[in-house]
């Protein structure tokens, strides 16, 4: 690469790279000193931007004005919840998504006003704290967790040198089926992976519907499906990154 | 009291209110984060989201259902900047001296590099004080962490126009935030 591309190392930082390019700069910065310390400063300023308390949470009175629904708004004025929380009612709706409609069966965007509905009511009956079940960033926490709760041992992997932290976990029921429920963090977003014992094996696919992504896919005895409302190739590193390190541990269990 | 969607919908239709919130709902903080950063008071980041929400319910029928997150804060921006420009000396056509003039030559070259600011007013500030056209892209990438297609969507600009200004904007921050341990010691 030319020493002089500031947009390419800055591509790199953004993740913008396919992995030939990221190799190539990647590469380059090992050599070059000039490229190494920029690319430090561009993660520096990152680092500084990401402070949670730069990003504006929109006032509770503003959200029962705009919104129709007096009961959800109600409850969000009283409690008032950090970017967490309110993180977390987001990901509510992709729950309440798969729950109600069935998001995996390829459910188009553009839903019939029953299904609306049928969001809607669910976001309204749902529980913001009910998110996480077992709070803990460590894997040996959250994977004991899980025995004697379901009937399977799920894959616990903390992410966290990948960008996506582990935040806990919890029980989950996705149509009819207890299934554990894993949740990361990534910048302000909550991922949910969902997983439960299943026979054979399927590649990743991927699908959106509300402003929600999801990948879902079967391997190893168990099948997973990530929902986010983070950027579709967010969700497909995230899903890289999971893949990664299980096969990697399953490798050496063996 | 019938709030405000309800009361402005054109055709009072709870089926399509319900869709609409359930596609945007989830976007309301960053619709706001977004809007607030750009008016840089409550009161007008206030006007910019209601009016902002009226218009995407206005066009909701022509949402293609994909993004609703870029959908929202495209209008979100292009109406915040509408109500900004009647303010003089501000909004998204504040002078911007277009060149590039990077950058990987103009650093210090220390071993480490460390953040001078971790206090909250001071980022804000510096935040602040950038021009609009930088601040703006600052806060789609940093804070919400849109991609660069993305952002070029939300603000109808070229993908190499974002990649520059989101590079000049960065070393301005970098300029103010980041130091090398030489330059921070007294
Ligand atoms: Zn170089």
């Amino acid at each position: 690469m030319n020493c002089h591309d500031a947009l390419l190392v800055q591509a790199y930082l953004d993740d913008e790279l396919d992995a030939a390019q990221s190799l190539e700069v990647a590469r380059h910065m090992e050599a070059c000193e000039r490229c190494g310390t920029y690319y430090r400063r561009l993660e520096a300023t990152r680092g500084a931007m990401s402070h949670p308390q730069l990003r504006y949470q929109a006032p509770a009175y503003l959200r029962a004005s705009i919104l129709p629904a007096a009961p959800r708004t109600s409850a969000m004025t009283r409690r008032r919840p950090p970017a967490w929380g309110l993180a977390l009612a987001a990901s509510f709706l992709a729950l309440a998504a798969i729950g109600s409609f069935g998001l995996l069966r390829g459910t188009g965007p553009r839903q019939d006003a029953m299904v609306a509905e049928a969001i809607s009511g669910h976001m309204r009956s749902m529980q913001i704290n009910h998110l996480i079940d077992v709070v803990s960033t460590d894997q040996h926490t959250v994977k004991p967790w899980f025995d004697g709760k379901l009937d399977f041992s799920p894959e616990v992997t903390d992410l966290a040198a990948e960008g996506f932290p582990l935040a806990g976990g919890r029980m989950d029921v996705l149509q009819g089926r207890s299934v554990a429920a894993l949740v990361y963090r990534h910048r302000l977003h909550v991922i949910n992976l969902y997983q439960w014992p299943a026979a054979g094996s399927t590649e990743p696919a991927a699908t959106a519907a509300d402003g929600y992504n999801s990948v879902s896919w079967t391997e190893g005895g168990m099948a997973f499906i990530a929902v986010s409302n983070v950027a579709p190739d967010a969700l497909d590193a995230f899903v890289a990154a999971f893949r990664g390190r299980n096969s990697l541990r399953n490798e050496s269990k063996r | 009291m019938p709030a405000l969607l309800a009361a402005m919908s054109p055709a009072p239709d709870r089926h399509r209110t319900a869709r609409f919130e359930a596609c945007f709902l989830p976007h309301l903080d960053a619709a706001w984060n977004l809007a607030r950063w750009l008016a840089r008071s409550d009161a007008d980041a206030e006007d910019a989201l209601q009016e902002s929400m009226l218009r995407a319910l206005r066009y909701f029928d022509s949402f293609n259902g994909e993004n609703p997150r870029v959908w929202l804060l495209a209008i979100v921006r292009n109406t915040t900047w509408t109500l900004i420009a009647k303010k003089p000396g501000q909004g998204v056509h504040e002078s911007l001296d277009e060149d590039l003039h990077l950058l990987v030559d103009g650093g210090p070259t220390p071993e480490a590099i460390a953040l001078v600011a971790s206090d909250i007013a001071v980022l804000q500030s510096a935040l602040d004080t950038l021009p609009a056209p930088l601040r703006e892209i600052v806060v789609l990438r940093e804070l919400e962490g849109f991609s660069y297609k993305e952002i070029a969507t939300i603000t109808s600009l070229k993908i190499g126009t974002v990649m520059s200004r989101l590079a000049r904007a960065r070393e301005r921050l970098a300029a103010e935030l980041v130091r090398s341990p030489l330059e921070v010691s007294p």
